[in-house]
């Protein structure tokens, strides 16, 4: 997409707490180029004795205004994560290349194509930026949204995403969430982890050809394509992001 | 040069593994002394070591350091939260020392110029753990550092090593020293934080 992304110095805007252990960040970024729902960038940290850290964070927004959202889940051992959870302050400085992947990405579409997202814990970041998308677009292209997260209070976004749910319109995105730990009241099933036969259930039918985004730890990502494929989707145009060692 | 990320670094990176917890590594070397800093002239400077018997082995400046100094670099760590990192000294083991005493106590309580006093277990003085030190970083010890000569057991909080030693008094239970006595722990480990009793 980007051939030469650049590293932009980045102002802190606002943060406010997503949930417990995750933080939302805007960034104001005065000659961000804009990026597309789905993409992410790399983050750089630099200490005064000029230690570096970088790492890469899927950006929860889109369009072309010159700042970006990211959502950051808190990695106990982590160096940086820890960091833009709890010390990271608004009018702070770091920097961001950006915007990157051209694959992981999605447009407004005239053709209408079903898409299927399939989230698993804070892999809902850029996963999110396509939900946001589409309502900003008022886009009629079905979405569905299957979020495997361990409880209620693990849930990113939450009010859009029970925007969303509330919405009886053509635009809106339709949410089934899998909670492996712990399940709230009323929820239509118990608390478990996601299998084969949950997931044939809560995706679109490989019938109705959609394009599927897959975003979660390598694991997750790993066994959702493998049943993706034994429940008859064509895998190979299935845009998956993984983060985490393997 | 990168831009500099405010707060990045303190405590989320590159933290030194020769750093105990709640320590901050310091390049200057802070002065904290309970009282007035005496003032020991090298010719009336004499070390003892007084045992059970009675008896008390002694030594005077010149026979002292005779025993056999040594160059030694090991990291200090402070109770008031800071810690110098490999720091070059000169002293005598007391490993030295205490060939030339006979003891079946298992406690020392080490006596200063000035009346300071701290205790320490014997065998955490053995074994090259402990010094009685006259030169840091390459210099003779000044006297607001504990010179002319100071006792350094780098394994224990700071206090533990006593500036302007004067002696070692062999004892048979662990009794508080002047610190110990003001709520500081017995032991004083900084890789546990002992710092309070």
């Amino acid at each position: 997409m980007i051939a030469h992304a650049a590293w932009h110095v980045a102002t802190v805007s606002a943060t406010h707490p997503e949930t417990p252990s995750a933080r939302r960040i805007v960034l104001d970024i005065p000659d961000w180029p804009g990026n597309l729902a789905g993409q992410h960038v790399d983050v750089r940290l630099t200490a005064e004795d000029g230690y570096q850290a970088s790492r890469s964070y899927s950006i929860a927004s889109s369009g072309d205004a010159p700042s970006i959202e990211l959502a950051v889940d808190r990695v106990a051992s982590g160096e940086v994560s820890p960091y833009l959870v709890d010390d990271l302050m608004v009018g702070d400085q770091l920097e961001v290349r950006g915007p990157l992947g051209g694959w992981f990405v999605w447009r407004p579409d005239p053709a209408h194509r079903p898409v299927q997202l399939i989230a698993g814990g804070s892999g809902v970041v850029p996963i999110a930026a396509i939900v946001r998308a589409h309502r900003a677009a008022l886009d009629v292209t079905p979405l569905r949204l299957l979020y495997a997260v361990r409880t209620p209070d693990d849930v990113f976004f939450r009010s859009e995403l029970d925007r969303e749910a509330a919405d009886p319109g053509p635009t809106a995105v339709h949410v089934d969430y899998v909670f492996s730990r712990r399940a709230p009241d009323g929820a239509p099933r118990p608390a478990g982890r996601l299998t084969r036969e949950l997931l044939g259930e809560l995706v679109l039918p490989p019938q109705q050809n959609p394009l599927v985004f897959v975003c979660g730890s390598t694991p997750f990502v790993e066994r959702v394509l493998g049943w993706l494929k034994e429940l008859g989707h064509e895998v190979d145009d299935v845009r998956a992001e993984r983060f985490g060692g393997a | 040069m990168a831009l500099i990320t405010r707060g990045f670094g303190s405590k989320t990176h590159g933290r030194d593994t020769r750093l105990p917890p709640g320590q901050t590594q310091v390049d200057d070397w802070p002065v904290l002394t309970a009282g007035a800093t005496p003032e020991i002239a090298q010719e009336i400077w004499e070390f003892t070591v007084g045992t059970e018997d009675g008896k008390t082995v002694r030594w005077d400046w010149d026979s002292f350091r005779a025993l056999g100094l040594e160059d030694f670099t090991v990291d200090i760590h402070c109770v008031t939260h800071w810690s110098r990192l490999g720091m070059p000294w000169r002293g005598v083991s007391l490993d030295r020392v205490f060939e030339h005493v006979e003891t079946s106590y298992d406690f020392v309580m080490a006596h200063s110029y000035g009346g300071y006093t701290t205790n320490v277990p014997l065998e955490e003085l053995l074994d090259g753990q402990a010094w009685i030190a006259f030169e840091a970083d390459g210099e003779p010890l000044e006297a607001e550092h504990g010179g002319p000569a100071r006792l350094v057991v780098p394994h224990l909080y700071f206090w533990k090593s006593a500036k302007w030693v004067q002696g070692l008094e062999m004892i048979a239970q662990d009794e508080p020293g002047f610190w110990e006595e003001r709520g500081y722990s017995l032991h004083g480990d900084p890789w546990t934080e002992e710092r309070y009793s």
